[in-house]
């Protein structure tokens, strides 16, 4: 499973593995039925204590994202749309409030933000969008 | 789980007239990760070495499963595993020879562990342990510690110097531990990084007494580092109530604090700031601020 940890950016360790599992599953990486590496394993290829790694596979049972089978390991959920769609989103509204951040920082408002989105999403995508360009700021 | 394998209590200590143990109280339960931090000469050694059973507590208590370390040795020392600092193995043996001499005195000892784990290393057993770099010393030394499997492992420093393959082996060996039936792990590092993500527990020391101690989440929800921005350039570093630690210059300062976020934030709108961001503190930052804070207070009165 492709996790990563970083122990500088204040993120408690096992919430960054709930994140990342949560987003393997949103965006379809993890598929559901699909099991998740034992404790022993995940514990051993991040270097990090087994009990976060019991820590983060609970809170990811209490939220629905996978279930454990007596004796055997821990899997993917079947899907649930609506966790899904909560999810994604906030993925993506993670995304928004450190840009937002960073245009507040530098004079943009939001208006400004969401101008420029279009923009570059025209320039990505030329033929989806007809929309008259602006370019400006 | 739950029952205490390590019970400190109140415990000190001096050599002539240096205080190296100051009314400390450590508890270690089972199955779970114990990192012990401070500077060199805080008094980590000195507390290990209490738990073995090499010093006698002067005054307060020391026990281990329950039972005194220095009274009754047999009882406690069969059941852990150490890796010293000094790694003080006997120059003349061989590895297997070394291997041998300490199964005599592990009922426990898993000889297949012991083979799988030398080989894993690359050891050769036929080596002489004085004709070992100072990693394969490492590794033999951690072999010899944890292949009787105890109960309680316990490592002081054991990455000290050593490379990243070695450091892996040795995390590598925290690992199993604790996942095979709940045993229990309490090692000491400078290595910060190797702390956070070891550790369940975290305990700092400071000139023999514990300065920080408890579930390593919980320490670190209750440190913030906030990155503050003021109006006004300031050549100082501004007077923030609860700030532990600051660095930056001017208009952007970013500050370690603890306690009531309320009143931090009270303190920068009072100077005209705002604060741009703020996470918990990573325990590099805690232990930096709290060290520092003895040579330089910043702390508002």
């Amino acid at each position: 499973m492709d996790i990563t940890i970083n122990v500088t950016d204040g993120v408690p360790i096992y919430r960054q593995i709930v994140n990342q599992v949560k987003y393997l599953v949103a965006s379809g990486l993890l598929k559901p039925g699909e099991e998740l590496p034992p404790i022993r394993t995940l514990a051993l290829q991040l270097k990090v204590t087994p009990n976060t790694i019991v820590k983060a596979y609970d809170e990811l049972e209490i939220s629905g994202v996978v279930h454990k089978r007596r004796g055997s390991g821990t899997f993917v959920s079947e899907a649930r749309p609506h966790l899904a769609l909560r999810e994604r989103r906030r993925i993506v509204e993670q995304r928004i409030d450190g840009l937002l951040a960073e245009a507040h920082q530098l004079n943009f408002t939001a208006d400004d933000i969401l101008r420029m989105v279009r923009e570059r999403k025209a320039a990505m995508d030329p033929a989806a969008d007809a929309e008259p360009k602006e370019v400006e700021k | 789980m739950g029952q205490a394998v390590v019970d400190v209590n109140d415990l000190s200590r001096s050599f002539g007239r240096k205080i190296a143990l100051d009314g400390v109280c450590f508890r270690a339960t089972a199955g779970q990760v114990y990192g012990l931090v401070g500077a060199n000469g805080a008094g980590k050694t000195t507390l290990i070495k209490h738990l073995l059973g090499l010093l006698r507590a002067a005054t307060g208590s020391v026990r281990v499963f329950g039972f005194d370390p220095v009274r009754e040795p047999v009882r406690v020392l069969g059941r852990v595993g150490y890796l010293s600092e000094e790694r003080e193995l006997p120059e003349w043996m061989r590895i297997d020879e070394l291997m041998a001499y300490t199964q005599a005195f592990h009922p426990t000892w898993d000889a297949s562990y012991a083979g799988e784990l030398i080989e894993t290393f690359g050891l050769d057993p036929s080596k002489k342990v004085r004709e070992l770099s100072k990693g394969m010393r490492a590794q033999a030394g951690l072999v010899a510690a944890v292949a009787h499997r105890p109960e309680l492992l316990i490592l002081d420093e054991p990455s000290a110097g050593l490379d990243a393959v070695v450091r892996r082996d040795i995390l590598d060996a925290i690992v199993r531990t604790v996942v095979d039936d709940g045993r229990t792990v309490i090692f000491s590092s400078h290595l910060l990084e190797e702390v956070e993500r070891m550790s369940d527990h975290v305990t700092m020391l400071h000139g023999g007494r514990v300065t920080l101690s408890g579930a390593l989440d919980d320490v670190r929800h209750s440190y913030q580092r906030s990155r503050v921005r003021f109006a006004e350039h300031f050549e100082q570093p501004p007077v923030l109530d609860t700030a532990l630690a600051m660095e930056g210059g001017g208009r952007a300062w970013s500050v370690v604090h603890s306690g009531s976020l309320e009143r931090f934030h009270h303190s920068v709108l009072a100077l005209g700031g705002e604060i741009v961001e703020s996470r918990d503190a990573t325990l590099e930052e805690i232990f930096l601020a709290r060290a520092g804070r003895s040579r330089q207070p910043v702390e508002a009165a």
